[in-house]
């Protein structure tokens, strides 16, 4: 009985732990303008993409490999991602980027369907490492524009710039 | 006379403040820098410290003096975007924060104009859109007006203005009426990227057949077939005759050659004769009685 309450504490414990480390997201199309409607299932699917490439990045770039960018960058967005994690390597350096919100607004879907941009008011934590041992971790506020354009299966991201609000 | 529990509190609150600040003060960050230009970043204090400079898309680390300032010459930062910058010494670190954003002028646009192949005479039947970059390829988000100019083969251009949001701009055009590649470019500032357009004749038009005896035949020719711009369909375009008669019927598919479609077929009394392009229905003969 004792076992089997101290697995049901844990598995809340988990749980809420689990919980609590998924970022808070928010969606707003009521911004968007062009001619191509955005259906619900493609809105889905770029935000479903989109965060995932959040999880990609950090996974990069806390582990210095420009190769776990490929499932969700393209283009100039990879590149510079790539870059960034060959300096990082040069230097010794890791970061961490652990997101905690994203508000999500679509601007623009463009008419053939090519690309979709949006911005996201996204809060994270950023923690610097120097030869595996922590520096500082700092809390960001901050606005992103991003482009996403349609690989094969999914929305990649070909651009995702920090811009001052 | 011993301090009070609240004065206790507010003189904590005060330290605490000050010493906030005292930290804040080691470290001088510019707010705002262009990508690609120079800038220096101050300190206080004394001793050695790392510096580090850290966003997505690009990262720095510094070994510096403290109580100097570090220079940063042209180049350094290219990546537009929002930078932390951590101050680490032995003491503990210090951290600030500075936005870099994109040189105003473009210098390079990607153009996605659709479709490549579409008939003459489509209303908003052509569309670009285009994003602008700076030269070292960050997204300028400022307003930026963007030129689109479509010229049809015979020299007639239509032009649209636009002014970019959050570095993106479109527009719709419509097809000409002639046949042929047009180009179509999307210009801002000093920069174009152009893409070609091939415009094709449309469904065929005022579809007509004619009919001649010829023995126990008919000779079947369509009039050339064009689109309702006059432009001549393709050859290689199916045109279907079909033949009703009492008992039966017959159709035949025949490929246009040079602009017409011809044919022989049964001289059957009584037989109805008609013509058709894909959904395009033309004129109808009744042979004999």
């Amino acid at each position: 009985m004792l076992r089997h309450s101290a697995l049901v504490c844990a598995s809340i414990i988990l749980a809420s732990g689990m919980i609590a480390a998924q970022p808070e997201v928010s969606v707003d199309t009521s911004q968007l303008k062009g001619p191509r409607p955005l259906e619900d299932q493609t809105k889905a699917a770029a935000v479903r993409d989109y965060l995932e490439s959040w999880q990609g990045m950090n996974q990069a770039l806390e582990q210095n490999q420009p190769g776990l960018l490929d499932e969700d960058f393209i283009g100039t967005a990879r590149d510079k991602l790539a870059d960034a994690i060959d300096e990082q390597a040069k230097a010794g350096i890791q970061t961490r980027y652990e997101d905690r919100g994203h508000h999500i607004q679509f601007l623009f879907y463009s008419p053939e369907g090519l690309s979709i941009e949006l911005i996201d008011d996204a809060e994270y934590d950023v923690q610097v490492l120097d030869h595996d041992k922590p520096v500082s971790t700092v809390p960001v506020s901050t606005r992103y524009i991003v482009v996403l354009t349609p690989a094969e299966v999914r929305w990649k991201v070909r651009v995702m710039q920090a811009d001052s609000k | 006379m011993k301090p009070t529990l609240p004065i206790l509190f507010a003189s904590l609150i005060l330290a605490i403040a000050s010493a906030a600040y005292a930290q804040d003060e080691t470290l001088t960050v510019p707010r705002s820098i262009e990508a690609g230009s120079a800038f220096s970043i101050q300190n206080a204090g004394s001793g050695e410290a790392a510096l580090y400079i850290v966003g997505p898309g690009q990262v720095l680390k510094r070994t510096v003096q403290l109580g100097t300032s570090t220079y940063f010459p042209a180049g350094s930062i290219c990546n537009a975007g929002h930078y932390v910058v951590i101050l680490a010494q032995s003491s503990g670190t210090t951290t600030g924060s500075f936005d870099v954003t994109p040189v105003s002028a473009p210098s390079n646009l990607s153009f996605f104009a659709k479709p490549s192949r579409l008939p003459v005479g489509l209303h908003g039947g052509i569309t670009g859109a285009v994003y602008i970059f700076d030269v070292y390829h960050n997204l300028i988000a400022a307003p930026t007006p963007v030129s689109f100019e479509l010229s049809s083969p015979t020299g007639v251009v239509q032009k649209q203005q636009a002014s970019t949001r959050v570095g993106a701009a479109w527009t719709a055009m419509d097809s000409t009426s002639q046949q042929g590649s047009s180009k179509f470019v999307a210009q801002a500032g000093s920069v174009s990227s152009t893409s070609i357009i091939r415009q094709v004749p449309g469904d065929p038009c005022d579809l007509k057949m004619s009919a001649q005896p010829s023995g126990q035949q008919l000779d079947l020719q369509t009039t050339p077939v064009l689109d309702c711009s006059g432009n001549a369909v393709p050859d290689g375009t199916i045109v279907t005759f079909t033949e009703t008669y009492p008992g039966g019927q017959s159709t035949v598919d025949v490929p246009l050659k040079r602009d017409i479609a011809e044919v022989k077929m049964p001289a059957h009394d009584g037989a109805t004769i008609t013509v058709a392009s894909g959904v395009v229905l033309g004129n109808q003969i009744r042979w004999g009685k």
